[in-house]
């Protein structure tokens, strides 16, 4: 299989340009016959849905939550990134699409990390214009706050609820198309299965979560955002809702998963306290700016962190990285963590954390300034901890946070399955193997507002509208798949919950394919993982019925996905032999622990091809070809 | 009209009517207290006064009509926005708790239906004389109708003033949410004035509730006679 | 710890629920109050019963899925604290908790604890939003945005649709949600244009949706997990007089 990324030739500068110019366009009499599929109701999922029923195509959208707004985007708390330069400090589209492509260690395709870049003033417009209220200055400017060790200040934000205002901004346009009946909005209804007809997308088949009813959608077109996959790992920063079934069933049907070990692991969360944690809760990187992150000299020193002098206390990131300290990438410094909490030297229960220190800021800025710099954060901090974090140190430590990977997607965000879009946080395409802070943001909805409405339309303006009816046997096929499915989850009646697997897998894929990974383990984990999954079809135990509201039967739904992901995750990070972003293979670091990437034999993006059930998948690659910028080395040293 | 009776349909319309309504009732009870409280400066001051109001002939009848239909209009309001809201619990709650809200809000309704069977006991007794006719048919030394006589006989009864002294309580109680809420309802809320509007209702209320009963309670001690 | 719990359980909207009584052993007070009832329906799962169905997604309070009326008070009533961020060392051992729905007439019960608030998002339909499509927007610095009225906008926007406000209301009035959106966009210029629709719709669709009206009672304002102020509120009268007294 040859990968097409069809980006276009020319300059970086007029890439996008050149593209839209050449973009066939639908007659807007045309528009309303044609019917198009977004699954998904996020920054990304919500903003094509709002602009496609804007344009004029009658739009069905699909979220599993019960209402729209409720997306897992709304989390997001630090910012956005645009290339404004409001604050004349030397930022511009190249520098934004350089930090991103250092950032993501050069694992990403230029021509569309470029087109973001140039996307993103126009989101930041987009968004005042739709009522979210950004922080502002006292003339009545925006505020932009700096972000991610980046050196300039690009950040736009409100208060540390941004994804909620943009997501709230994009909820709001949706709605006023569902009220001009352009959008029909179908609130908790999960997609079950893509449907292919003669290579096309042309539906999905969805289960009603309250009625259990399974239907199936017919349509010109078919968009997935539907979100990341990090709860695959069982404990994340990720809603729990948030699910890989969307993406992975269209990979069983023929999409390709791209990159999908990159995985991002976030290094200020809070704590695991025990066996019956379900999420972890992110605490904004911005605290790394005045907290100072140290752990006991000594191994298993479990005096009250206030007793510990100031001669037994490793700084380690002050130690290890002088120039950057504790505001080191996330990648390292949350490998540092670990390292410590390996050694032995680890806070807390279970000796999983590390302290996240401001007394020091304290007593130099006194705690009025970091009241009103953190207080928010402070206050969340105790109402899960119970601890007041001006008195005591806080505990953090690294979770799993993001997913780089995705499926495959070409410049147009088309996945190699014709007629099937992928935008967000589900396809893989602007983050390489590391993404930036407040940049996640920026792409679903650069995507959803500003690329989508054209190339969609390219793809639409050669197609006969509703040439596919609901009745052909593809529809029947693919209804009767997701029946059986439920049938056969449902029929296992075995010993184990649902949850009880997932807890399972996510440990196993945390210690072999988590923050470090190496042959040995990653083979292990390739044969643990299959071992839970047969454990699972035999011994899972389903309560509930199919016809009803079942969170438990949705879970393993799930669940069951997660198993299959698993293992491509394994073998994927088990085939990329070199260190890069986010994926640190053991065996691929300098003596000072630093990912050594190799970009002679590993420039490319691993595409993997789904061969049927039971058959290892296909690796397919699509090689990194870079006209503007120079491959560098990351230091943070 | 039509746009008025529109806006009288919404809640928050209704809202407004009941704010309106209630302010003009308050007004009412400011200005019948006051002159009620003439009664302390002997039968003379009181007679005149009420027979300047009757004097006012038409206008009189004006306002009376006016009163009415504000009144009307209070209660009407009042009762259908507590149909629509009983009507939008029709479950309730096992364990029913709360944080912040007070007794006097809770039984607002109740104080206001009780007022209702107040005033119409009241319209019955001294204004109608259906209760007792003979008190329309006291004259004082100058010829005027003897409304300080028919005071001090009215609240010579302990029962008659013990329903009088409920009712006043009831008002009082009524006015403490009521004219607090009147603020937020016509959308007067500020951070530098919210302090004085939270207190204007309980003042308001006590204020009133003692002015009130401060005349049945001068004619049982026999400070009026 | 243990704790008694008296759970609502009601297997769909038809059908007519009752309060169920489960005994909770061995709770941690690390547990937030969801993981408590995560372990409560493993134990349920096990012994081959239905676990207790309830909604929640983010839990870290801000998708506002979560529910829950916690011994009469939404989201257990603990100062801007959801449910998914409420902790069990909240709670003694030996307690007694009652776990019911939000009530409405609004907001009708799907199964358990779990209810249907698409009346919502039909109030936002009704003009809960600034018609400007994508593409033509001007510069987002054309327009200066006092920083006190961002601020404003914000502290209303905060709202999570979560629908506490709903629940803890003697009434069942929806009246903080509605004017949180309304009073989020009229204090800022870009929610200008459409400001008298906004208001006119929302609160129009407010009453059909058959939500209560409000008798400031405050409860709203006391359990709501983002402190929304009933400041708003009287913002949103204020906009529905001018509206009502002004406009065509
Ligand atoms: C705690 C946290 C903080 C973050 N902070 C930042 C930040 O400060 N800046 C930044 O740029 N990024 C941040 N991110 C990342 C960013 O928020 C997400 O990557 C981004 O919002 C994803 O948007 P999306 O539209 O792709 O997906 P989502 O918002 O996750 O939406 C997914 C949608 O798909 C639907 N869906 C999923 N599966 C199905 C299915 N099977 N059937 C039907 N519907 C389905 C869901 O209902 C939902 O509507 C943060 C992420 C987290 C978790
Ligand atoms: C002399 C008689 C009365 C006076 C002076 C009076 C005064 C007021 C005032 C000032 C308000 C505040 C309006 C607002 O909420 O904005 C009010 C509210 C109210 N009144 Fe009365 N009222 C009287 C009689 C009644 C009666 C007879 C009823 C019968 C039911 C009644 C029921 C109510 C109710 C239900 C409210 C709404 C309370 C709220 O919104 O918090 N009132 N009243
Ligand atoms: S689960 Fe999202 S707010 Fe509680």
């Amino acid at each position: 299989m040859k990968l097409e990324s069809k980006v276009p030739s020319g300059p970086i500068e007029s890439k996008w340009d050149k593209r839209r110019n050449e973009m066939r366009l639908v007659n807007p009499a045309n528009k309303r016959r044609y019917r198009v599929i977004v699954v998904g109701s996020g920054l990304a999922g919500g903003a094509a849905a709002a602009t496609l029923g804007e344009m004029g195509y009658r739009v069905d959208c699909f979220c599993f939550q019960d209402s729209p707004r409720r997306a897992h985007s709304i989390a997001a708390q630090g910012g956005i990134n645009a290339a404004k330069n409001y604050q004349n400090d030397g930022d511009s589209v190249y520098r934004l699409f350089y930090d991103t492509m250092k950032g993501g260690d050069f694992r990403s395709r230029e021509g569309n990390v470029y087109r973001l870049a140039q996307l993103s003033a126009a989101i930041i417009d987009q968004c005042v214009a739709m009522g979210v209220p950004f922080a502002r200055e006292y003339g009545g400017q925006l505020a932009n706050r700096s972000f991610g060790g980046a050196q300039v200040s690009r950040t736009f934000y409100a208060r540390g609820q941004t994804g909620q205002q943009l997501l709230l901004g994009v909820y709001a346009e949706l709605c006023r198309q569902i009220a001009a009946k352009t959008v029909t909005m179908h609130p908790r209804t999960e997609m079950q299965e893509l449907v292919v007809v003669d290579g096309h997308a042309k539906g999905i088949v969805t289960r009603d979560l309250v009625t259990g009813a399974i239907e199936t959608f017919a349509a010109d077109a078919v968009v997935l955002a539907t979100g990341g996959y990090a709860p695959v790992f069982y404990l994340s920063t990720n809603a729990m809702g948030n699910n890989v079934t969307a993406i992975y069933r269209a990979y069983r049907k023929g999409a390709l998963f791209a990159n999908p070990c990159f995985t991002q692991i976030h290094p200020t969360c809070i704590p695991v306290t025990g066996e019956h944690q379900s999420k972890l809760t992110l605490m904004s990187e911005s605290l790394r700016n005045d907290g100072r992150i140290w752990v006991p000299k000594r191994a298993g020193d479990k005096r009250d962190p206030r007793q510990v002098p100031e001669e037994d206390r490793d700084y380690y990131l002050e130690r290890i990285y002088p120039a950057y300290g504790n505001l080191a990438a996330r990648d390292v410094s949350s490998r540092a963590a670990k390292r410590m909490c390996d050694e032995g030297k680890g806070v807390g229960p279970g000796g999983l954390g590390v302290y996240l220190d401001f007394s020091d800021a304290i007593k130099r800025l006194g705690e009025g300034v970091i009241r009103e710099r953190y207080g928010n954060l402070f206050d969340m901090y105790e109402r899960i901890t119970g601890e007041d974090a001006y008195q005591v140190p806080m505990r953090i430590y690294p979770a799993v946070h993001y997913a780089m990977g995705g499926l495959w997607v070409d410049y147009d965000l088309m996945s190699n399955v014709p007629g099937l879009f992928v935008l967000g946080e589900a396809n893989f395409s602007d983050h390489g193997a590391n993404r930036l802070g407040a940049s996640a943001l920026m792409q679903g909805l650069a995507d959803g507002y500003f690329v989508i409405p054209y190339t969609l339309s390219n793809y639409l303006a050669g197609q006969k509208y509703g040439a596919v009816a609901a009745s052909r046997p593809e529809f029947r096929q693919a209804g009767e798949e997701a029946q059986e499915r439920i049938r056969k989850l449902l029929s296992v009646k075995g010993k184990r919950s649902v949850t009880s697997f997932h807890r399972e897998l996510g440990k196993v894929l945390w210690e072999h394919c988590g923050m470090e990974r190496s042959r040995g383990g990653l083979t292990k984990a390739l044969e643990i993982v299959p071992a839970i999954r047969e454990e699972f079809w035999e011994n899972v135990k389903v309560t509930g019925g199919a016809k009803e509201l079942n969170p438990e039967l949705e879970k393993a739904g799930r669940v069951a996905d997660f198993l299959d992901l698993a293992e491509l995750i394994c073998h994927d990070a088990l085939a990329r032999e070199e260190s890069c972003g986010c994926h640190l293979r053991a065996e691929y670091q300098t003596e000072e622990g630093e990912a050594k990437r190799n970009d002679k034999d590993y420039c490319f993006v691993s595409a993997w091809e789904h061969k049927g059930p039971g058959q290892k998948p296909v690796l397919q690659k699509e090689p990194l070809e870079f006209e503007t910028v120079h491959l560098a080395e990351r230091s943070y040293k | 009209m039509s746009r008025f009776a529109r806006l009288c349909q919404t809640s928050i319309g209704a809202k407004q009517v009941m704010a309106v309504t209630g302010l003009l009732l308050f007004g009412f009870v400011i200005g019948h207290l006051l002159g009620n409280l003439l009664v302390f400066a002997g039968r003379d001051s009181l007679n005149g006064y009420a027979h300047k109001l009757r004097d006012l002939g038409a206008l009189l009848w004006v306002v009376r009509v006016v009163l009415l239909v504000v009144f009307l209009a209070h209660v009407g309001s009042a009762l259908r926005l507590w149909r629509l809201n009983r009507a939008a619990r029709p479950e309730p709650y096992a364990v029913e708790a709360h944080l912040v809200t007070t007794y006097a809000g809770r039984t607002i309704v109740m104080s206001g239906l009780l007022i209702l069977a107040y005033v119409v006991y009241h319209l019955m007794h001294f204004t109608l004389g259906a209760t007792n006719p003979e008190y329309l048919k006291l004259m004082d030394p100058k010829g005027l109708p003897d409304v300080y006589r028919m005071m001090v006989l009215g609240f010579s009864n302990a029962a008659v003033s013990g329903v009088y002294i409920v009712a006043m309580i009831l008002l009082g109680f009524h006015l403490s949410h009521g004219l607090t809420s009147f603020f937020q309802t016509v959308g007067l809320n500020h951070p530098a004035y919210n302090p004085c509007f939270k207190r204007v209702g309980p003042v308001a209320g006590v204020v009133i509730a003692i002015g009130y009963i401060s005349i049945p309670l001068a004619v049982l001690a026999g400070l009026v006679k | 710890m243990n704790l008694t719990l008296r759970i609502w359980r009601q297997r769909n909207a038809q059908e007519r629920g009752s309060l169920v009584s489960y005994e909770a052993k061995d709770i941690s007070p690390d547990m937030s109050f969801l993981e408590m009832l995560d372990v409560v329906n493993e134990r349920l799962i096990a012994k081959g019963e239905e676990p207790v169905a309830f909604d929640h997604d983010c839990r870290e309070g801000i998708c506002g899925m979560c529910s829950l009326v916690i011994n009469g008070l939404a989201h257990g009533g603990r100062r801007a604290t959801t449910t998914c961020q409420l902790h069990m060392r909240h709670f003694k051992d030996g307690d007694v908790i009652t776990v019911e729905p939000w009530r409405s007439r609004a907001f009708p019960v799907v199964r358990d604890l779990v209810v249907d608030r698409t009346a919502f998002d039909r109030v936002i339909h009704a003009g809960g939003f600034v018609s400007s499509n994508a593409g033509g927007a001007p510069d987002a610095n054309a327009l200066p945005v006092p920083r006190d009225d961002a601020e404003k906008a914000m502290d209303a926007a905060a709202c999570i649709g979560c629908g506490a406000c709903v629940a803890s209301c003697p009434n069942g009035s929806a009246m903080l949600f509605v004017a949180a959106k309304v009073s989020h966009l009229a204090h800022l210029p870009q929610g200008h244009p459409e400001r008298a629709q906004r208001v006119l719709g929302m609160v129009h669709q407010m009453d059909l949706e058959g939500f209560g009206n409000c008798t400031n009672h405050t409860e709203c304002e006391a359990v709501c997990p983002k402190e929304v102020s009933i400041s708003h509120i009287a913002k949103m009268n204020r906009e529905f007089i001018r509206a009502s007294v002004l406009e065509a």
